[in-house]
């Protein structure tokens, strides 16, 4: 361990295998999509068994079980270029909260099936032209990657669209909790599209595609984005809400009690 | 090397038993390592997070020890990415006759939002609505005939 990094442990706690290195860049940038979609993966599988109908239960199930799809190859990868020798289960079970870079609107609580919806549209929208971008990438790794999940991603998008369309556009109460959905979640799409020239996809570049996409089912949907200059982030370097830590608990304590364990 | 692929090609899928493995277009290839003579066969998901993967990589090996080959190595490759429209006729009749409404052909730019006539596997009437668009499985939608009233599923485009 360098001085650097034992300086860097003692200021965060267990953050000591995420202490950036020269040449680190691809890592953190395919960690941040992997952090993506595991966190939506967890968040999108508590609706199981809670879903309005059992159709729609099927339905996030099923998007859960893609987003943890693409979190698995994404883990792996990561786990490759940065050479420590962890792979996806050491990545998704014995990182701390403050080593995850997914976005903050993924750990979000799932509140009403509003917002769950909001979150969903707003994640596909980024996701669909990010993985269309990485599929004719000069990474061979992540353009496979790209292509397979950018086809998931489509539906995702489809389905979420779907919804916030029908409630934005429904009765005076699923028009007002669809508002207010949006309302909440708005402030945290500005991190998922913040400009970082050094990535190897700079996330702003998505903006067109993502503006393009979400302003169009919005105004179907006869919804307003919020007015506000509020940009919450930090997920990416590590800085999460509260709610992230309760998620992971959830999520890890099988296996931090059983290390290895399989059935 | 014929009886390996026979072996392997005869690995049906573990969600929509009807179907084999190489008629749903998984399988990609069966080969032998050179030097040691071992049977490598590669095989693609069709959704990434496909929770049948494992069965198909154990059914695949114990077809393999069955025809004499007990040493073999299943891969997993994402390149190209699964379409349905690698589903074999022979498949897609297969599933027809299971209640399963085959997929429509790929538009070259994937899948968009738009609504395709897809015929009642059991009246053939083209009178059907979908339920949902997520399934029992991955890669099958939920729907309803309006004619027949009877539902059921439908292997999505991808």
């Amino acid at each position: 361990m360098t001085a650097h990094a034992e300086q860097t442990a003692q200021a965060v706690p267990g953050a000591v295998q995420a202490v950036p290195e020269a040449g680190t860049d691809r890592f953190d940038f395919v960690l941040g999509l992997a952090d993506d979609a595991l966190v939506a993966a967890q968040r999108l599988a508590q609706w199981c068994t809670h879903g309005p109908e059992m159709e729609e239960d099927i339905a996030l199930a099923n998007i859960a079980l893609d987003q943890l799809g693409a979190a698995r190859l994404l883990l792996t990868y990561a786990g490759e270029l940065e050479g420590a020798g962890r792979d996806e289960d050491a990545l998704a079970y014995r990182r701390d909260d403050r080593e995850f870079r997914n976005c903050l609107l993924v750990e979000l609580p799932n509140g009403d099936f509003a917002l769950t919806m909001a979150k969903l549209l707003f994640l596909a929208a980024y996701q669909v032209p990010l993985y269309t971008v990485l599929a004719s990438c000069g990474d061979e790794r992540l353009a496979e990657i790209g292509a397979k999940a950018r086809k998931e991603s489509a539906y995702h998008l489809d389905h979420a669209s779907l919804w916030v369309r029908r409630l934005g556009d429904g009765t005076d109460e699923s028009h007002r909790r669809m508002q207010a959905a949006v309302d909440e979640v708005w402030p945290y799409t500005h991190e998922l599209l913040a400009p970082d020239p050094t990535a190897p996809i700079d996330p702003a570049t998505l903006r067109v595609d993502f503006d393009s996409v979400v302003s169009g089912v919005l105004a179907e949907a006869t919804l307003t984005v919020p007015e506000t200059a509020w940009k919450p982030d930090g997920g990416r370097s590590g800085v999460h809400t509260e709610h992230l830590s309760y998620l992971l608990a959830e999520l890890q304590v099988l296996h931090r009690a059983h290390p290895g364990a399989s059935w | 090397m014929t009886t390996a692929w026979a072996a392997v090609a005869a690995v049906v899928d573990p969600e929509i038993r009807v179907i084999t493995i190489e008629e749903l277009g998984i399988l990609r290839s069966v080969g032998e390592e050179p030097v040691t003579g071992r049977v490598v066969v590669t095989i693609t998901p069709t959704y990434t997070g496909c929770p049948a993967m494992d069965v198909i990589r154990a059914d695949i090996r114990r077809a393999l020890a069955t025809a004499g080959h007990p040493q073999a190595e299943v891969r997993t490759v994402y390149t190209p990415p699964w379409s349905t429209d690698w589903i074999t006729e022979a498949g897609r009749a297969k599933l027809a006759r299971a209640g399963i409404a085959p997929p429509a052909p790929v538009r070259p730019t994937g899948p968009v939002p738009l609504t395709l006539t897809v015929r009642c596997p059991w009246c053939g009437s083209p009178e059907t609505e979908q339920i949902s668009r997520f399934g029992s499985t991955a890669c099958k939608a939920l729907r309803r005939c309006r004619s027949c009233t009877e539902p059921f599923d439908h292997l999505k485009a991808l």
